[in-house]
């Protein structure tokens, strides 16, 4: 789960890290009494999950309250590509900035550790520094048992070429950055840019922080974390029901068991749509292993509910799921609609192999439903699919 | 010979007295897999009757080896115990510990990951968030379906569980040398590297069939690997082309951020080390197929 800028100042300031004073806001005209707290003067931040936000407009100076009011309602409502500003971030205004500096930590997957990243040279994209001046980026493997104490820290500062004057700070935000970085179970803490400003103080002016969800469990404040006001409502109304959906833009709604057999169903019906008029897949949707009726009656309900979808494709391999519960799954899934009262009339295709695929045909050919087609191998069944989404 | 997996392996259980523990093991006992114990402080000194096959619960994984002469624990404990279970296989060195569990903390994963390496890699990890790994007809650790397929020539290698059985069921005729599902997750201990240099070396292996998908960049890892080092034909297939920048698709670490880890790119670098990449799991049983008749 990535955060807003916000949320990470937030936690910044929860964990010790130095930063500017803020609110959040959602109207402009609360940006008056903000702003005012704040000394007068406010720096109005768009509040999206997307980079390059400065260049499109979404961050200005207000110079009073009643600028900051203007200002927070030129922002609220501006789509930053394609993200809708529905928060803005009232910061303290910052004292000059003298130099801005970049670091992070981050999981290195290639290696299997975790990551500090640290560059004198912030301030800007750090994927351009990487690319363009990969000696100004300093990168060091952190031992996720040993962590980052001071000593870590300052090999941190002396990778990266921190000045001497501003050394002893960052090695303790360091320090400090990765105590939040294990606390908060994160994916990713990035500071861009760690400021030095006028009077020498070593500031965290942005961040970005990505938390880790297989840890909601010892976690239990992340939940509030979560954005749901954002999220497709497809997308919130499967994820109360623990299923694990992505919407997408096409119109060949897709149920499947395991991830990747899901992810290349996509791929499989993304082809054969070349061949009907270029439909795709409408959605990611994985019921994992031994799906019950209701976990199938679930998944059906959600993506026959979306409007963009034309037809679905159910593709099931019975590993130790068997399919004969699967087969009973669905069609017991259909008569839980239909007793619900929601007129069912989009076709589904289904293709079901492996453990008791014979047993799960005949039930699906017993129940004769009007709307279930069956064909039996995955390509043959995702062209059938296709087929009939474009007509 | 096989990788990994014979019928020569003893092998234990953590988290055996759970409900899926259960339903596994009695599944795995039924596949012909020697299990030979169950770990679980509170239960040790029981035993549990699986259709007439009494296994002893251990208090500990370094107990049930010094009983049973075990080689290999399968895990299906909790997420949150999962760390702590993995740190008690490594500290008792035992040579294979197949993590089942899905949905650890990366954290966690990373942690024992690390506390491996630092003991000397004695322990060989799979997993976490995998299916495990059979060898058809000698013994399965894990949850892939035993009946799919039987011994052959080919071995698997994949981040997928159900992929790995749809392509075991593709070339059911044929048959398996071994299979083996790494998971889906950021940190796994066993990558594609390791099974391919093992199925290299394996002489009951005459092809190799990789199943990779979106997300880090293993299988461009893979492609250096086999050019430099894997003789046998290898055939590839990769799942994720349609999935859109910053979606995890299921796995957790099936995420394109930006440029980094699309399909696109693990087909190209994969082709480029002469692999023969399938369009979809039905094509990548064919080519493998035609190389094996050809």
């Amino acid at each position: 789960m990535d955060l807003f800028e916000y949320q990470a100042r937030d936690l910044f300031a929860k964990h010790g890290v130095p930063v500017l004073a803020g609110e959040v806001i959602d109207t402009p005209e609360a940006a008056r009494a903000v702003t005012e707290r704040l000394g007068g003067r406010s720096v109005v931040k768009a509040q999206v999950k997307v980079g390059g936000r400065g260049k499109a407009g979404g961050v200005k100076l207000a110079s009073s309250p009643d600028d900051a009011v203007e200002k927070a309602g030129q922002i609220l409502g501006m789509d930053i590509k394609g993200h809708t500003v529905h928060k803005v971030m009232l910061a303290e205004t910052a004292p000059d900035i003298a130099e801005e500096y970049y670091v992070s930590y981050l999981l290195d997957r290639t290696n299997r550790t975790f990551l500090a990243m640290a560059s004198v040279e912030g301030g800007m994209d750090i994927e351009e520094v990487a690319a363009n001046k990969p000696e100004a980026l300093a990168k060091i493997p952190v031992n996720a048992n040993e962590g980052v104490g001071l000593e870590k820290a300052r090999e941190i500062v002396a990778a990266a070429k921190f000045p001497a004057e501003v050394a002893d700070q960052v090695a303790d935000i360091l320090v400090t950055l990765w105590k939040t970085f294990i606390a908060e179970d994160a994916l990713l803490i990035e500071v861009n840019p760690l400021a030095k400003v006028a009077d020498g103080r070593v500031i965290a002016l942005d961040g970005k922080v990505s938390l880790d969800e297989n840890a909601d469990f010892r976690q239990p404040e992340h939940e509030a974390l979560e954005d749901k006001a954002a999220a497709n409502p497809l997308e919130a109304a499967a994820k109360a029901k623990n299923l694990n959906y992505v919407k997408l833009d096409g119109e060949v709604g897709i149920i499947g068991n395991g991830a990747g057999l899901v992810m290349s169903t996509l791929d499989v019906v993304a082809y054969a749509g070349e061949n009907h008029g270029g439909v795709k897949p409408a959605n990611f949707l994985d019921i994992g292993g031994g799906a019950s009726a209701e976990v199938m009656a679930n998944g059906l309900e959600i993506i026959l509910g979306d409007p963009d979808v034309k037809s679905v494709f159910v593709n099931v391999f019975g590993g130790i799921t068997a399919c004969d519960e699967v087969a009973k799954g669905i069609v017991q899934a259909l008569e839980l609609l239909k007793a619900k009262g929601e007129d069912v009339t989009k076709p589904l295709v289904v293709r079901l192999d492996g453990n008791n695929a014979e047993l799960g045909r005949k039930i699906l050919s017993d129940a004769n439903h009007p709307l279930v087609q069956r064909v039996d191998t995955m390509d043959g069944a995702a062209d059938k699919a296709a087929e009939l989404a474009a007509k | 010979m096989a990788i990994f997996l014979t019928k020569d392996s003893k092998v234990i259980v953590q988290g055996m007295t759970g409900a899926t523990g259960m339903k596994h093991t009695k599944l795995m006992l039924g596949d012909g897999t020697n299990i030979v114990g169950g770990v679980n402080p509170r239960k040790a000194g029981t035993t549990v009757d699986f259709d007439g096959t009494e296994v002893p619960v251990f208090g500990t994984v370094a107990e049930a080896m010094e009983k049973t002469g075990a080689d290999v624990s399968v895990l299906f404990v909790p997420p949150a115990f999962s760390k702590a279970a993995v740190i008690e296989a490594i500290d008792a060195e035992i040579p294979l510990a197949v993590v089942i569990t899905e949905g650890i903390a990366v954290h966690d994963s990373a942690a024992f990951w690390a506390y491996a390496i630092s003991k000397g890699n004695k322990t060989r990890i799979i997993g976490p968030n995998c299916p495990g790994l059979i060898t058809p007809g000698q013994s399965n650790a894990g949850i892939i379906p035993g009946d799919i397929t039987k011994p052959g020539r080919i071995g698997l290698v994949s981040k997928s569980g159900t992929l790995t059985y749809q392509m075991m069921y593709e070339l059911r005729d044929i048959g398996f040398s071994s299979a083996v599902g790494i998971g889906g997750d950021p940190v796994v201990g066993t990558t594609h590297i390791d099974a391919l240099a093992a199925f290299e070396a394996d002489p009951d292996t005459e092809l190799i069939v990789m199943i990779g998908e979106i997300g880090g960049d293993a299988e461009e890892r893979a492609a250096d690997f086999i050019k430099a080092n894997v003789t046998k034909p290898v055939v590839g297939y990769v799942a994720g082309f349609t999935a859109p920048e910053g979606k995890t698709m299921g796995h957790a670490g099936a995420i394109v951020s930006g440029s980094s880890g699309t399909a696109q790119a693990k087909k190209e670098a994969l082709e480029a080390a002469g692999v023969k990449v399938g369009k979809t799991p039905t094509e990548t049983a064919k080519l493998a197929r035609e190389l094996l008749n050809g």
